[in-house]
């Protein structure tokens, strides 16, 4: 506030301080979901732009480099090419659902983003339950695929739909027992709580105690989000595009959207939860506590939006590498790994974690309190 | 023991991180792609693209109307009719080549006593109009008249091949 203070004039400060405080309180959480939708679609325009520069890397091509410098307008390109094209709607489709479809994936997607601390203040809504909410919303998410597969009344997009809620329900259960590590491990379930629960460097993440829970976490992420090599949703081999082959121009650009920001999303989570979120990793080191207050740099040493940045780009790198890498599972192959091989793993540290916190060994004593 | 062993690797996902290594040392390598109406490929002087048939320094057709290209192509696209000129010598009247039937396999080049017919390095043409497929006795003197320096050039880079 006193940083507003001295840049604008004297009498819109006296204006702003007449207002009702409901009225100044909407204003800010207004500007504060402002500032994160767009900044939110900006890096998911651009992850489709880099997304295919990685990829291109990785096979020996070189990737866009037409549209603008270094083909950086590409993703505009894309869009504007997306707004101008017909939405066909089918024939025999249920239109209402069909057009509430993309909505419903869309939506979650972005409001998840009001319990995620981007730093030591900036978090839309800093509620206690914020771990439960990540979960709910993270699982409205696969309604809108269901009814998109439903709602187009064709049996590509049908199979589509199934096979996406299958493996996101499969997938759902190990993910939320990785959480239920994060949750013993912080005592909290409020993701600023959490971060600062690994608040003191490097060392200090839950990523090294809770290892099995970051991979299992981490790989239930790529394929909650229905990427490669978990995408048989969209299977272009067998059923064209899955849920959304009868989407086209805006329609499909929701999906579109949903899909990169439910990316982002599980980048950024799995970055809070496992590897420190804003926390920098050199925060332990006393000999660097004198910089924490530097200005533009204090960020390096003391922590702050540029990590939770930076390591969640790690995770969308990781997103566009695994895409690169692997080929598609085998359907049955993804049921066997979700409900056989994390379920009984999380489970298994999940004990393995309270046995230890009971006992007071390891980075847990001291929690049972 | 090798259960162990194998267990060991499936956990510490030791096969997923061959593969990513893999994916990883070639995102470093450097790209290999041309882009192409900027950069080429090198050609060799033997490529095979698009017709042209040649003159003598002096102007003269080479063609002798001999037909073994004719005969030679297996793809049956050259047609050829044959009259006496006026000095006396033989000489096309009709010379066509239908590029839809060519399968640019170099015989009639190959056949050719006097290096008449000639497979050029031009292969970035095209068609806009049915018919234009044929390329006509004339087409073809244009193409050699325009390219001799290239083909003479390909003609001598390739000669002590041959």
């Amino acid at each position: 506030m006193e940083f507003f203070a001295n840049l604008v004039p004297a009498f819109v400060w006296d204006i702003w301080n007449s207002l009702p405080p409901l009225v100044q309180y909407l204003t800010i959480v207004t500007w504060k979901i402002l500032f994160v939708t767009i900044g939110v679609i900006l890096i998911v325009a651009f992850s489709t732009y880099f997304e295919r520069k990685v990829i291109g890397s990785m096979q020996g091509r070189i990737g866009p480099n037409r549209v603008g410098p270094l083909g950086l307008g590409q993703p505009f390109a894309d869009v504007i090419k997306l707004l101008i094209k017909e939405v066909i709607v089918p024939a025999k489709s249920n239109r209402f659902l069909f057009v509430i479809a993309p909505l419903l994936t869309l939506i979650p997607a972005l409001a998840t983003w009001a319990v995620i601390p981007l730093n030591d203040w900036y978090v839309i809504a800093d509620i206690n339950a914020g771990l439960l909410y990540v979960l709910a919303l993270t699982s409205v998410g696969v309604y809108g695929v269901i009814l998109a597969g439903w709602a187009t009344n064709s049996k590509y997009a049908f199979l589509g739909a199934m096979r996406s809620a299958a493996q996101i329900v499969a997938y759902e259960i190990a993910m939320g027992f990785a959480l239920v590590g994060i949750l013993m491990a912080a005592g909290s379930l409020n993701l600023g709580d959490i971060v600062r629960a690994q608040a003191g460097g490097f060392s200090n993440w839950f990523a090294w105690p809770l290892l099995p829970m970051f991979l299992v976490y981490w790989i239930s992420g790529v394929a909650e989000t229905n990427r490669a090599p978990f995408d048989v949703a969209e299977g272009e081999s067998e059923i064209v595009a899955g849920f959304h082959v009868e989407y086209s121009g805006v329609a499909f650009a929701l999906f579109f959207l949903a899909e990169y920001a439910n990316m982002v999303l599980i980048s950024s989570l799995t970055a809070i939860f496992f590897l420190g979120g804003w926390a920098s990793p050199l925060e332990g080191l006393a000999f660097l506590e004198q910089y924490h207050d530097l200005p533009f740099i204090g960020w390096v040493f003391g922590g702050g939006f540029p990590w939770l940045f930076i390591k969640m780009c790690f995770f969308m790198y990781t997103f566009f590498w695994l895409r690169a890498t692997f080929p598609r599972y085998r359907y049955d192959q993804i049921m066997r790994l979700g409900w056989k091989v994390f379920i009984p793993i999380t489970i298994i540290w999940i004990t393995v974690e309270g046995v230890m916190a009971w006992f007071e060994v390891g980075p847990w004593a001291g929690l049972t309190g | 023991m090798n259960k162990m062993i194998s267990y060991i690797k499936t956990f510490t996902l030791w096969e997923l991180l061959k593969g990513l290594s893999v994916t990883q040392r070639n995102f470093f390598r450097k790209s290999i792609t041309l882009e192409y109406p900027d950069e080429k490929t090198p050609q060799s002087p033997r490529f095979r693209g698009l017709h042209a048939l040649r003159r003598y320094p002096n102007g003269e057709e080479r063609c002798i109307a001999c037909k073994l290209c004719e005969a030679v192509c297996p793809a049956l696209a050259i047609t050829i009719e044959s009259n006496v000129s006026e000095d006396g010598t033989r000489r096309t009247s009709r010379y066509d080549i239908d590029l839809f039937k060519c399968i640019y396999c170099g015989f009639c080049e190959e056949a050719c006593p006097v290096d008449a017919i000639v497979e050029t390095r031009l292969h970035e043409y095209h068609m806009e109009a049915p018919g234009e497929n044929i390329m006509t006795k004339d087409k073809l003197l244009a193409v050699g008249e325009k390219y001799e320096a290239m083909i003479s050039a390909d003609k001598a880079a390739d000669a002590k091949y041959r």
